[in-house]
């Protein structure tokens, strides 16, 4: 597949492997953002073949990982009405809320349904006009512009039957509070490429200025990842805080105008709550006035009671790079892909996911 | 969540309003839209994200890149480091 | 900032969930915490595919599914072929000569006589290919909405040679893994024609009996350890059941294992991984690595095994695991299944 396998040579990944090594003079703690980052490092083992003096953390950027309980909750509540179908993607289904999740939602008789896409939720709104038809929908800023595409289309066909229940998350404000935080141990971030590929490079130069810290937006596949540790590396030794584009192939300085547009159009900027990071203030995204009618939170009375569950869970500390899944005492053990107890755990793209899936055991070379 | 791929635009049609293309990925299909992409036309590349482009794959920078990198892959000798320039708008 | 935030944990262990039928591990749980232990016999015990019986001086298998696909006809094949060819499968990979079926049909009150018909066509001819008969059998009707459309048991006995010890506990250290053809197939077929999945694709499923290919292995004189059909769960949980019953490890070769371009696109569409996805037509062996070679080339004259290929080794490390040493070169695990990415698959 061209564009994807290329930058999965093992002869490329071999050179910057090389041409990192011989940079490299003293420890670094980078940490890559987007959750698809840290899968590719973790299915291709790329930390385990970076000189032993980088670290990688794993960044909050999953946005599933960090959807609060009490939007699950609201949607469990929504699909257990009698006239609702509740759609989303196929990651959120088996996340906590604060008692049970949609699976097992849907395992009791609540009309739950996975999309790949919001245009196949517009699809099941419109071949069902009497179902009243609720699109969960979660992302970053990736994701976001196709949300509120399904928003707009919506109202451009006036359908009657399609609501959102959104949880968006934007980035950089969460990367404030993880640098301000007097925990910080990140010296460099690799920024999510695709989020960049929506909102442009301007936010993370800003970062950069504000917080001198290097910052080098990052692809998804082993050559891409690895190029952005080897610019970020180079600046970390030679004490240059600078903002760096190593994935030109999909990020263009300014990001993509007509994402942009649409957000600007549907959604406005609010205050989140964030799992396990708690509130972060202008992070994330609400529809506007004008589209209070597909707007699940005005439209449903919803009747959801916050819960202060006691902590085994560690994903605060995972989501900002102070622990790795395996410091948690729950891990592996009351704590698995089965039965999760927090986000991380659950998600495709969440840390402690992916290092039960690909690191639980400790393996040994064969000869 | 990110995840997002490089696909093919093989056709380009219009439903109920949207720019659909059908974008080519190894060896299947999938209806796309194009909304946010008026630029790209048929054959170009895509970066498809929930059944949305969310960019035109450009060409003359992965061609640019894609050459440095394999100098070096050939001689695992040092990558041109051009950080400035590429943070340019 | 807010101190940590952590829901409770969901210990749903109260009622059946879509997972405990996906050939994963809730499968295998629930097979270890419920029925094992009430149904506990020598026989069940070995948790092999097939029961191997002895009556008198004859080796029987006898081998029992259920075929709950959605939807029920899809490019390639449809329930009907589908349960024939996969308890001939069943039969097959134990070394048995597959004989003689039953199937018993749930029928949903409602469902259109044609598509009845349809199947039962279906699968007449996919046990004539089989070489089989389907000899006794039932029918249920249940009211609108208890099942969607159909829903598919069947049994089936074969005849076992004396002189074979096909199981899931023979692999040993320096054995060589073998795959007969391209993985992911029949998953990706029935994914395309799912709701809210909208991809167009010619892939059909690769549903086929499997005796064919089996019988020209073993009359190669080769001593195959074992045999697997990865159906739910894919190679992945194949291997898995291998490295884990056999007490071995064993590594797969990514770059070794055959798919088609459909099914890579598809994957990378979706972000599933091709070694959990269902097959409906292809053979996993374990093969001593003197005569893998033998095997292969058996395979190849095969049209079932035409794209056969060693995929693997087993091996003294990592036992009980089932690692994958990547493009990269490096090795990481592949897991148990443990979360279905396509439900309803056979």
């Amino acid at each position: 597949m061209k564009y994807l396998d290329e930058y999965r040579d093992a002869r490329i990944v071999k050179g910057l492997l090389e041409t990192i090594r011989r940079k490299v003079t003293r420890h670094w703690v980078l940490m890559e953002i987007c959750g698809g980052q840290t899968h590719t490092i973790m299915r291709y083992g790329l930390d385990e073949l970076l000189p032993p003096q980088i670290e990688l953390v794993h960044g909050p950027g999953c946005p599933v990982c960090v959807t609060p309980a009490s939007i699950l909750d609201r949607a469990i509540d929504l699909a257990q009405r009698e006239d609702i179908t509740l759609v989303t993607y196929g990651d959120m289904l088996r996340v906590p809320g604060s008692r049970l999740d949609l699976f097992s939602a849907k395992a009791r008789g609540a009309d739950v349904r996975m999309v790949y896409s919001p245009l196949d939720a517009l699809r099941i709104a419109r071949l069902n006009p009497q179902r009243k038809v609720v699109f969960l929908a979660v992302g970053f800023e990736t994701t976001a512009p196709a949300n509120a595409m399904a928003v707009w289309q919506a109202s451009r066909e006036r359908l009657d039957n399609f609501y959102l229940l959104a949880s968006h998350v934007l980035v950089p404000p969460a990367i404030r509070a993880l640098v301000s935080s007097p925990e910080n141990r990140v010296q460099g971030f690799i920024a999510p490429g695709h989020v960049c590929t929506v909102v442009g490079c301007k936010d993370y130069e800003d970062l950069v200025q504000d917080y001198n810290v290097p910052i080098v937006v990052g692809g998804f596949e082993p050559v891409d990842l690895l190029q952005a540790i080897s610019v970020l590396v180079t600046l970390l030794e030679q004490g240059h805080p600078e903002f760096a584009n190593e994935y030109p192939r999909s990020v263009s300085y300014r990001g993509n105008v007509e994402a942009q547009r649409i957000l600007e159009e549907v959604f406005e900027v609010a205050d989140q709550s964030w799992r396990g990071l708690g509130e972060i203030p202008l992070s994330g995204f609400r529809l506007r006035e004008k589209f209070a009618a597909y707007d699940a939170d005005k439209v449903f009375a919803l009747n959801i009671q916050e819960s202060d569950a006691p902590e085994v869970c560690i994903s605060a500390e995972i989501l900002r790079g102070l622990k790795k899944p395996t410091d948690c005492s729950a891990f592996g053990v009351a704590c698995t892909p089965e039965s999760p107890l927090g986000a991380p755990m659950v998600s495709s793209e969440g840390a402690c996911s992916a290092y039960y899936q690909y690191r639980r055991h400790s393996l040994v070379t064969i000869q | 969540m990110c995840l997002a791929i490089p696909g093919k635009i093989i056709s380009i049609e219009d439903e109920n309003g949207i720019r659909l293309g059908r974008v080519q990925f190894g060896g299947i299909m999938q209806p796309v839209s194009l909304d946010f992409v008026p630029e790209a036309s048929l054959g170009d590349y895509v970066m498809v994200h929930v059944g949305f482009a969310i960019a035109k794959v450009n060409r003359e920078e992965a061609e640019r890149t894609w050459q440095a990198l394999e100098e070096m892959g050939m001689l695992a000798g040092e990558l041109p480091v051009d950080a400035k320039a590429r943070s340019q708008p | 900032m807010k101190p940590l935030d952590c829901p409770l944990p969901i210990v749903d262990t109260e009622t059946i969930l879509l997972g405990h039928g996906s050939g994963g591990k809730l499968t295998a749980e629930l097979f270890r915490s419920v029925f094992l232990p009430a149904f506990d016999n020598p026989v069940l015990n070995r948790m092999d595919d097939q029961a191997q019986l002895e009556i008198g001086n004859m080796r029987l298998a006898f081998t029992t599914d259920s075929f709950v696909v959605k939807p029920l006809i899809f490019r390639g094949g449809d329930i009907g072929s589908l349960a024939v060819n996969g308890t001939v499968n069943d039969l097959s990979v134990g070394g048995a000569k597959p004989l003689f079926i039953s199937a018993a049909f749930i029928l949903e009150e409602g469902l259109p006589m044609e598509t009845l018909r349809r199947v039962v066509n279906s699968m007449r001819e996919a046990a004539a290919r089989a070489g089989v008969q389907i000899v006794t059998g039932d029918t249920k009707v249940v009211e609108k909405g208890s099942c969607d459309g159909m829903f598919i048991n069947t049994a089936g006995i074969g005849l076992m040679r004396s002189d074979l010890h096909l199981s899931a506990d023979q692999a040993r250290p320096g054995d060589v893994v073998l795959l007969s053809g391209p993985i992911g197939d029949h998953g990706i077929a029935i994914l395309a024609e799912r709701e809210g999945l909208s991809f167009e694709t010619d892939m059909a499923s690769d549903t086929a009996s499997l005796y064919p290919l089996v019988a020209d292995m073993l009359s190669t004189g080769a001593p195959l350890r074992c045999m697997r059909d990865p159906t739910r769960g894919g190679v992945a949980s194949a291997c898995n059941e291998i490295a884990q019953t056999s007490g071995v490890g064993i590594q797969l070769y990514e770059e070794a294992i055959p798919v088609r371009a459909e099914v890579r696109g598809a994957c990378e569409l979706l972000g599933i991984d091709p070694l959990y996805i269902a097959n409906e037509g292809k053979l996993l062996a374990i093969a001593s690595p003197e005569t893998a070679e033998l095997v292969l080339a058996a395979m190849h004259k095969n049209q079932l095994g035409e794209g056969a290929a060693v995929i693997g080794q087993v091996t003294t490390e990592n036992r009980g695991l089932v690692t994958l040493r990547t493009s990269l070169g490096t090795v990481r695990v592949v897991d148990m299944m443990a979360n279905d990415p396509l439900p309803r698959i056979c």
